[in-house]
């Protein structure tokens, strides 16, 4: 039961995991939350979301064992 | 070149039955341009190069430095302090002689990206900066040109076509449906702060150079609308789809005039314009160019302005209103003192993150006590 967040670059640097296992939450505003009350470091960068490998732009409903990708932009080439 | 040695070199990929000789024509009729000689554009160029393409087009305004070598593998200790562009084109040339490879040693600007891209058929962005990836993208948006994508930090890369269309779905995105909004520039780190591993641009630049073949050639499905993300420390491939976002394409400069008048550094926070104008230069400004005028007064407040054209939108009504307000020029808000303007200002760069908008200092009291002194001085001069 509950939501798998994959975490990259810079967030999952924040968090110090790659993957996170989260009870269910009705949304993705729920999720955008719940990961800033745990790491209040998120809430000073941008990042996209992807639930279930299609990056949103609106908040969306979450349902048990969606996955969802938290993705910071990143420039370096 | 003879019909017959023309192929030659080519023989292990005109081989593959997918491909042939009909590939290679496509690669030789090709105009390919790489942004950025760094990371992503080296391996990316050795590859295009390689394979044929026929016209490489390369752009940057760097130099060679030290600590490029470790990843840029086109350059020697013997070319430091040289420009990467010229540089590269030198080593690629001997390479392969038969391809052009016109060189551009200047910055991407506004004012020369519309010139530059419109030559080529499909561009390749290494670029450095978000600046410059916003820019890049916007002028594809423009100009209908295929662009891949491609970025990397630390031990993470992404790869992705963008502005090409999906022969199933009929979709076309871009870099801003994935992401919207620059970040905050404080908040995102550098290659040269954060790291990256050597190797890593030379994963996803040759990705790079994998797409824009797949694109030319019409072999297999390049990633239209997708992006592939790869962590090299635990060899992990996610690839996620993009749909276009219909709030975003607010933000994309519509006409060649709005994309020339965008400020991408400004934009992406590189340099921070101030949001107010003093009278002298707001006179100046409206005599340049074409800018849009508010007065944020209410409809009978004094004095009445006659010198120049404006809209009138009461602070009280602005945020309805605001919707409404064309962003393709530069806006100067104005009001009795400048505090209002200020807040309307606020309130427009909130709402429109690119809009160039500034609030006249010290209102219109101000700009009246400056254009009567300026007035008399004229009459004492002449």
């Amino acid at each position: 039961m509950g939501i798998n967040v994959l975490l990259f670059g810079q967030v999952a640097d924040i968090t110090g995991k790659d993957i996170l296992k989260i009870p269910v939450v009705k949304n993705t505003n729920e999720l955008n939350q719940l990961l800033e009350k745990t790491y209040p470091a998120l809430k000073s960068i941008k990042y996209s979301i992807a639930v279930n490998k299609k990056v949103i732009q609106e908040n969306t409903a979450l349902h048990n064992e969606d996955t969802v990708a938290i993705l910071p932009p990143f420039s370096g080439g | 070149m003879e019909d017959s040695t023309k192929y030659q070199r080519y023989q292990r990929q005109t081989v593959l039955k997918e491909f042939g000789t009909e590939g290679q024509d496509k690669l030789f009729q090709a105009k390919v341009l790489v942004v950025g000689a760094g990371g992503l554009g080296c391996p990316a160029l050795q590859y295009l190069s390689a394979a044929g393409v026929g016209t490489i087009g390369i752009i940057d305004f760097d130099v060679i430095e030290l600590t490029n070598l470790q990843r840029q593998t086109l350059y020697s200790v013997e070319d430091l302090g040289k420009p990467k562009a010229a540089t590269a084109a030198g080593k690629l040339k001997s390479f392969n002689p038969d391809i052009l490879f016109p060189v551009y040693n200047v910055k991407l600007e506004t004012k020369n990206a519309l010139e530059i891209i419109d030559e080529y058929d499909v561009i390749i962005d290494g670029s450095d900066n978000f600046a410059t990836r916003y820019l890049v993208n916007d002028a594809c948006v423009l100009l209908n040109k295929p662009l891949v994508y491609g970025a990397v930090l630390r031990f993470e890369g992404q790869v992705g076509v963008f502005n090409l269309t999906d022969q199933e779905t009929g979709c076309m995105t871009n870099y801003r449906d994935f992401f919207p909004q620059p970040p905050l520039p404080s908040s995102v780190p550098s290659c040269n702060e954060a790291g990256v591993l050597g190797v890593l641009p030379g994963i996803i630049g040759t990705m790079q150079a994998t797409e824009a073949i797949k694109v030319i050639t019409g072999i297999g499905k390049p990633l239209c609308n997708k992006i592939v993300s790869y962590n090299l420390l635990n060899n992990l491939f996610y690839e996620f789809s993009i749909s276009p976002a219909k709030e975003v394409n607010v933000n994309i400069p519509k006409t060649k005039l709005a994309f020339l008048n965008f400020n991408y550094e400004w934009f992406c926070g590189a340099i921070d314009e101030p949001l107010e104008i003093s009278p002298e230069e707001f006179d100046k400004l409206r005599l340049k160019e074409k800018i849009n005028i508010i007065d944020v007064r209410e409809i009978d407040e004094l004095p009445v302005v006659v010198e120049f054209l404006f809209t009138q939108i009461p602070l009280g009504s602005f945020e309805e209103a605001i919707a409404e307000i064309s962003i393709d020029n530069r806006i100067v808000i104005f009001c009795q003192t400048g505090k209002r303007s200020l807040a309307a200002v606020k309130m427009l760069t909130e709402k429109f993150p690119a809009c160039m908008a500034y609030s006249l200092q010290g209102g219109v009291e101000a700009w009246k006590k400056h254009c009567n002194k300026s007035l008399h001085s004229a009459t004492i001069k002449s």
